[in-house]
């Protein structure tokens, strides 16, 4: 049982995979203009991210290594069709304000990052509960930048007026720089917690990544292995 | 004059990366040089329009035909990937020289939003397929357009004096954040 408690701790905490493992990040700017579309894109990533975990560790001895790619691909793109439909029938708000970003959940580096790196090699259960894990962390990730730019942006969390009147919104934030800026300074906030600790500990560590892909633990992203094989060379 | 329109404002005013913000990972991955961009930025313009004419043609003469359109991200999906294989081979066979300044860039285009995004959205518009492929190489050139400009900053940048912890991704996730704000300049170019 504790294994599974382990899962969760992972995903929501210790490998996050918005502030830590900084996967997904075409979706979590895109959708944060309000803690709704938050909450909403990261359930859904949730609901997919379990469904396929699942299924491709009860099929993982079945699939060819050769075809084991298209074969995730899939799986994962007929649960974001299934989970799409679904939508679409009983939530339509929800389906028109995140749009084109519920198919584009078949490419999110997290759902085919952690089916390679996780449910591939491990038994359902687990692989369920990682799916979990993996999943409300990126939903609290995406729900805090979402309630951060919608109070500042806005004044308003989940549409209920927090800001007293006389706020001015900064309306820069729930629009796309916005969204650039916000993600920037969380992770410059990480940068510096990382450095600091190492000041602490007396570790030289330098907070500068690669490329912004090479740090990256998601060893499925394309982006990442060419930014391993560029270092060489530069 | 509406294909005009429609690849201008692929370009430029609904830019992929600075206000859809699909094609992020190469975007911050590939830009730190002028020529890397470059080259990335052509790779991207191949692939892209071949993907939006695939796939337009198969959406009006396959899924449609057949009824069959709910199958549309999977089929998309598949036919990118394999699109991109094909593409990689014919080019190593008919083109080596091309494929030497290209081909390592494009297995990083297959996982790209960029490309299922650009596809998806010629559906939802119900763009015949003219359009499509207008509307694919304008979103490939606005790709193109960004990641250089960002690479040339970059590269002005790196001698800068940059607090800290913003040196890497926060940095560049500023600039990007300032040049889509330049880009808002083009939102009253279509009306």
């Amino acid at each position: 049982m504790s294994k599974a408690i382990e899962r969760l701790k992972c995903g929501i905490i210790t490998e996050n995979p918005t502030f830590v493992q900084m996967l997904g990040m075409c979706p979590t700017m895109a959708v944060t203009t309000s803690a709704v579309n938050g909450i909403g894109m990261g359930l859904t990533t949730t609901v997919i991210l379990i469904l396929s975990n699942m299924m491709i560790s009860a099929l993982r001895k079945v699939i060819p290594d050769k075809v084991r790619i298209p074969a995730y691909i899939v799986i994962v793109a007929s649960f974001v069709t299934i989970v799409q439909f679904l939508l679409q029938g009983f939530v339509p708000s929800l389906y028109d304000s995140l749009g084109i970003y519920i198919p584009l959940i078949v490419v999110n580096c997290i759902i085919l990052g952690r089916a390679e790196s996780y449910a591939s090699k491990n038994n359902v259960w687990l692989s369920m509960f990682d799916g979990i894990g993996m999943g409300l962390g990126f939903t609290i990730g995406l729900t805090s930048i979402g309630i951060f730019r919608e109070l500042f942006g806005n004044g308003t969390i989940f549409g209920f007026q927090i800001m007293p009147s006389q706020y001015e919104p900064v309306t820069i934030l729930i629009l796309a720089p916005g969204a650039f800026f916000v993600l920037a300074c969380l992770i410059a906030i990480q940068n510096k917690v990382r450095l600091n600790k190492a000041k602490k500990e007396g570790i030289p560590v330098s907070c500068e990544k690669e490329n912004g892909c090479a740090g990256c633990t998601n060893t499925l992203c394309s982006g990442r292995q060419f930014a391993e094989q560029n270092s060489e060379t530069k | 004059m509406n294909l005009l329109l429609i690849a201008v404002g692929a370009a430029l005013v609904n830019n992929v990366v600075l206000s859809q913000f699909l094609g992020l990972c190469p975007f911050i991955g590939v830009s730190k040089k002028v020529d890397t961009a470059a080259g990335m930025g052509g790779a991207v313009i191949f692939v892209i329009t071949i993907a939006s004419a695939v796939t337009s043609l198969i959406y009006t003469f396959i899924l449609e035909k057949l009824d069959i359109t709910y199958l549309q991200t999977i089929v998309f999906i598949l036919v990118i990937a394999a699109l991109v294989q094909f593409v990689e081979m014919f080019l190593k066979k008919t083109m080596p020289s091309l494929y030497q300044a290209l081909g390592v860039y494009l297995p990083l285009i297959t996982t790209n939003c960029a490309v299922l995004g650009v596809a998806l959205i010629n559906v939802q518009k119900s763009y015949g397929f003219l359009s499509s492929v207008i509307n694919g190489f304008g979103t490939a050139v606005g790709f193109t357009i960004s990641i250089v400009i960002m690479a040339g900053i970059r590269e002005k940048i790196e001698y800068n004096d940059i607090p800290e912890s913003f040196k890497g991704t926060p940095i560049v996730l500023v600039t990007a954040g300032l040049m889509a704000m330049a880009f808002f300049g083009f939102s009253g170019l279509i009306k």
